[in-house]
C-alpha cells in the first residue's frame, strides 16, 4: 500500500463531514457513500503509473472515470444471480426452503434481494420474472396473480432504492408477463427498471401490451433479443441500466473513455486516432485489470460470498464492461480541428468518423486478453455508457446530444443504427414520443420492428407528459425530482442523479417524437 | 412517361395517417374549401404570382420564367411563404413522379408498414396513384387514401382496386351544412361512404368536430348507423377535435368542442353499435 498524505487526509475528512451533514441524503445514503469515502483512504491497486493524469484531474481534462467504484474492490460491480437455480434449491445461508407457492417464491426473492450486492449496494438484476413465477401461477387466478405481483412490485420499489434495477421479461409471450405490465402500468413506480426482450417470435399482441405499458410508466424497453443471443449466448441477461451480462456472473467493473476529452488532446484526426487514443485505450485497459485482479485475488469475495458457495453465481461467468462517453463531442471537436462544421448525426462524414473511430476501439479490445474473462473469450465487453448527473458537454455512449437530434425520426435511427453493434454489454436510445401515440401504439411497434431488422439493440420509450421518465438509462419520477429540488429528501438514489441529469444534461428538453 | 404530382410535403414517420407508422405523402389541391380546414396552404395550386418571393428568408423561391421556383435544400419550413400568400396556396411544391415519392419512401424501409397519401385531395392525381399503389405493393407495403370523398369510387374499379384502403373524412351528414361549411355538396361523399364499406376498402371514417358549425350529432349517429347496417361497426371512426392551429384568421374564433361533448358523440357512435371509437 502507497502512503498517503495528511493534506489529503484533510480533505478526505472534509468531505466526510460533508456527508454527515447532508440534508438532502437519507440514511442509507449516507452510509453508502460513507463506505466509499473509507473505500477511496486506500491506495491498493497496481493502477497504470500515466493513470492519475488521466483520471485524478479536473473534470475538464479527464479521459478515464471510473465511476466512483472507489480504489479498493471489494465485490463485483454487477452481479446476476441464477434465480431459478435459486428457486429450485432454496439457500443455506438464508435458511430457506425451496418456495412451493407464489407466495413463498416472492418471499424468497424478496431476501435474496437484499442479500446481493452491487456498486450501488442493491441488486442490479432481479431476475427473469415471467418464467421465474410462471410454476407458481399455475392455478391461480388473474387476480390473485396480480395482488401478489402489485404487493411484491411495491416492495420492491421501496426497499431497492436505487432504480439500477432491472428486471427482464420476454421475448414470448407470457400470462405472467402481460399481467406483471399490467400492474406496472397501474403503480407507475420507478423501481424496478424492465427490458422486454423482442424477438421475431414475439407476438405483435405481447409487444403492443409492452408498449401501452411503456407509455404509461416508461417501462419495459425493448432489446434486440437475436443480437444478444448471437453476442453473448442463451444465458444473458440485461441488467442496471441497459447492460447485457451473462447470467449466474456478472461485471466486475465499469470504466469509461471521456472520448471528448481525449480529442482535446488531439492536433488532428490522425493524430487522435494513432496517438492519442490508443494511449488511453491502453491505459485505461491496464486499470481495468489490476482492478480485476484486486478483486479475484486479493478481495476474497468469491471465496466467501454464499452467493459464490451456493452456485448462485461462478467466478467464471464474469466479465468486464470497458465503456465510452461523448463520441458525438469527440467526433465535432475533431472536425473543428480540422476545420470542418460538419458534425455527428447531421452529416455521412461526420458519422463516418464516428464509426472509425468505434473501428480502433471494437479493434483494441478484441486484441486486449484478460484472463478472468473467460465467458467472452478473454475480452471486455463495449459498453456505450449513460453518463453521469455530472456530465457536462459530454453525451452518453455514442448518442446525439440533446437539442441537436436530426429532425425527422428516420435519420436518427439512422445515425442509431451504425453504432449500436458494437456494444453487447449494452448501448441505447431513448425516445419522447407524443400523447397522441397513446391511441396508435402500432407506431411504436413498426418502429420497433424495424429497428430489430436493422441490428439496433435497445430501444426505451415514454410518454411525453408521464410522471415516470427515464433519464439516461435508468428512471426517476419527475414529482420526486420536485421534491428534492426543493431541499427534501427521497428514498431513490437515483432521484438526485435525475435531477443533476435534468440541470446539467438536459434530460427534460429531448425532441419528442 | 411518368406523371408527376405536385407534392407539398413527405413526412417520413407519421403516427397520425393511418394504422401503425406510415410516410405520409400531401399532395397540393384540394376541391373543397372547408373553413377550419387547419391546412389552408394546400387548397389551391400555385399560380405562380410571386406575392411569396420577397417573403423567403433563405432564397428557397425563386422566379424562372412564368414559375416560382421551390429549392427544397434551401427551405427552412418557417412557412413565411404561407402566410404571404393571398390565395389558399404554398409555392413549396416539388412535381414528383410515383418514382420519385419511393424513392424517398424507401429510405424509411423497415420502419414503416405503409404510404398514406394525403392532401389537399390526393384522387385529384388519379394516374399517379395508380403508379405510386404498383410501386408500395411491390416492396410489400399498403397504400391508403385520405380523400374527402368527392372522387367517385364505384364509377371507379380500377383505383379502388389499386389501394388498400381509403380513410375518408365524413365532414357533415346533412347537406346544405356541408355546403355551407366545404363550399361542396355531399352526396358523392356519402355514396362513397357506403359503397367503400361494401367494397372493404374502407380503412377509417373522420368527423371533426366544430360545435356551432354543424350538427355532430346527426352526423356521428348518421354515419354509425349507415356502417353498422351495411357491416362495417368494426371500420374505426376517429372523433377529431375542431383545433385552431394552421386555421385561417377569418375561422380562428370557431370553438373547439368540450370534453362532454365528445362523450355525448362518442356514446352516440358506441350505441348506434361502433366497435373501434377513437377520439382525437
Amino acid at each position: 500500500m502507497r502512503p498517503i498524505t495528511m493534506e489529503e487526509v484533510e480533505l478526505r475528512r472534509q468531505e466526510i463531514l460533508d456527508t454527515i451533514k447532508d440534508p438532502t441524503a437519507t440514511h442509507e445514503q449516507k452510509v453508502t457513500y460513507l463506505a466509499r469515502h473509507a473505500e477511496n483512504f486506500m491506495t491498493v491497486l497496481d493502477e497504470p503509473k500515466e493513470l492519475d493524469a488521466l483520471m485524478r484531474c479536473g473534470q475538464e481534462e479527464r479521459c478515464i472515470c471510473n465511476l466512483f467504484e472507489g480504489d479498493a474492490p471489494y465485490r463485483p460491480r454487477y452481479i446476476t444471480p441464477d434465480y431459478p437455480k435459486f428457486l429450485r434449491q432454496g439457500s443455506r445461508f438464508l435458511q430457506l426452503d425451496p418456495p412451493k407457492d407464489l407466495f413463498e417464491a416472492l418471499n424468497s426473492l424478496m431476501i435474496l434481494y437484499h442479500n446481493v450486492p452491487s456498486i450501488t449496494n442493491y441488486p442490479v438484476f432481479i431476475g427473469d420474472l415471467d418464467d421465474l413465477l410462471a410454476p407458481y401461477c399455475e392455478g391461480l387466478d388473474d387476480e390473485t396473480v396480480k395482488r401478489a405481483l402489485r404487493l411484491f412490485l411495491i416492495q420492491v420499489d421501496r426497499t431497492i432504492l436505487d432504480s439500477f434495477c432491472h428486471a427482464n421479461i420476454g421475448p414470448k409471450a407470457s400470462r405472467v408477463g402481460l399481467l406483471l405490465m399490467e400492474v406496472e402500468a397501474e403503480l407507475e413506480n420507478a423501481v424496478p427498471n424492465l427490458t422486454m426482450r423482442v424477438s421475431e417470435d414475439t407476438p405483435d399482441e405481447f409487444l403492443l401490451a409492452g408498449i401501452r405499458c411503456a407509455l404509461r410508466s416508461a417501462k419495459p424497453s425493448f432489446a434486440n433479443d437475436a443480437m444478444f443471443r448471437r453476442e453473448l449466448g442463451d444465458r444473458y441477461c440485461i441488467a442496471s441500466c441497459y447492460n447485457g451480462l451473462i447470467k449466474g456472473g456478472g461485471s466486475y467493473t465499469l470504466c469509461r473513455l471521456i472520448l471528448s476529452n481525449i480529442a482535446k488532446r488531439a492536433g488532428s484526426i490522425a493524430d487522435f486516432k494513432e496517438k492519442q487514443l490508443p494511449f488511453v485505450l491502453d491505459v485505461m485497459a491496464r486499470y481495468m485489470d489490476a482492478r480485476i485482479r484486486f478483486l479475484v485475488e486479493e478481495s476474497g469475495w468469491f471465496e466467501s460470498s454464499f452467493l459464490v458457495k451456493e452456485g448462485l453465481v461462478d467466478r467464471k461467468n464474469f466479465t468486464a464492461m470497458y465503456g465510452l462517453v461523448g463520441l458525438a463531442e469527440c467526433v465535432n471537436l475533431l472536425m473543428e480541428k480540422e476545420g470542418k462544421t460538419c458534425r455527428f448525426g447531421h452529416s455521412e462524414e461526420a458519422d463516418r468518423l464516428g464509426v472509425e473511430i468505434m473501428e480502433i476501439i471494437d479493434a483494441f479490445n478484441n486484441a486486449h486478453v484478460n484472463p478472468y474473462c473467460e465467458v467472452t473469450n478473454g475480452h471486455f465487453l463495449l459498453h456505450a455508457q449513460v453518463g453521469l448527473d455530472s456530465d457536462h458537454g459530454t453525451s452518453p455512449g455514442t448518442r446525439i446530444p440533446i437539442g441537436e437530434e436530426p429532425d425527422e425520426l428516420i435519420d436518427h435511427l439512422k445515425n442509431i443504427s451504425l453504432f449500436h453493434k458494437y456494444f453487447p454489454s449494452g448501448t441505447g436510445d431513448i425516445f419522447p414520443v407524443d400523447l397522441t401515440v397513446h391511441r396508435n401504439p402500432a407506431y411504436v411497434l413498426d418502429i420497433v420492428r424495424g429497428a430489430m431488422r436493422m441490428d439496433i439493440r435497445y430501444l426505451s420509450f415514454y410518454s411525453s407528459d408521464s410522471d415516470v421518465i427515464r433519464v439516461t438509462g435508468y428512471l426517476v419520477k419527475r414529482s420526486e425530482m420536485e421534491k428534492l429540488d426543493g431541499g427534501e429528501n427521497v428514498r431513490q438514489n437515483t432521484t438526485g442523479l435525475g435531477l443533476g441529469a435534468a440541470k446539467n444534461c438536459r434530460i427534460l428538453d429531448r425532441r419528442v417524437r | 412517361m411518368s406523371v408527376r404530382a405536385p407534392v407539398n410535403r413527405i413526412l417520413p414517420f407519421s403516427a397520425v395517417d393511418g394504422p401503425g407508422n406510415r410516410t405520409a405523402v400531401f399532395l397540393q389541391g384540394c376541391p373543397f374549401n372547408c373553413l377550419y380546414c387547419h391546412n389552408p396552404e394546400t387548397i389551391r395550386p400555385c399560380d405562380g404570382c410571386g406575392a411569396c418571393l420577397a417573403a423567403c428568408p433563405t432564397g428557397a423561391i425563386r422566379r424562372e420564367g412564368a414559375a416560382v421556383v421551390y429549392d427544397k435544400a434551401l427551405c427552412v419550413m418557417c412557412d413565411a411563404c404561407i402566410r404571404a400568400c393571398p390565395k389558399s396556396s404554398c409555392p413549396r411544391l416539388r412535381w414528383l413522379s410515383a418514382e420519385d415519392t419511393m424513392a424517398e419512401v424507401r429510405r424509411n424501409l423497415p420502419f414503416i408498414r405503409g404510404v398514406t397519401v394525403s392532401g389537399g385531395e390526393c384522387t385529384l392525381h388519379r394516374e399517379y396513384l395508380l403508379e405510386l399503389a404498383a410501386l408500395t405493393r411491390a416492396e410489400g407495403l399498403t397504400l391508403l387514401l385520405d380523400s374527402n370523398g368527392s372522387h367517385d369510387f364505384a364509377r371507379d374499379p380500377e383505383l379502388t382496386a389499386a389501394v388498400d384502403g381509403v380513410m375518408l373524412d365524413v365532414k357533415a351528414w346533412d347537406a346544405r351544412e356541408h355546403l355551407r361549411l366545404c363550399g361542396r355538396p355531399n352526396a358523392v361523399v356519402l355514396d362513397n361512404l357506403r359503397f367503400l364499406v361494401q367494397a372493404g376498402k374502407l380503412a377509417e371514417v373522420r368527423t371533426v368536430v366544430v360545435p356551432e358549425e354543424m350538427d355532430a350529432a346527426l352526423t356521428v349517429r348518421s354515419v354509425s348507423r349507415t356502417l353498422r347496417e351495411l357491416g362495417g361497426a368494426g371500420v374505426p371512426y376517429k372523433i377529431i377535435r375542431f383545433r385552431p392551429m394552421g386555421v385561417r384568421p377569418a375561422y380562428k374564433h370557431f370553438r373547439p368542442p368540450t370534453g362532454a361533448e365528445l362523450d355525448t358523440l362518442e356514446a352516440i357512435a358506441r350505441a348506434e353499435g361502433m366497435e373501434k371509437i377513437v377520439r382525437i
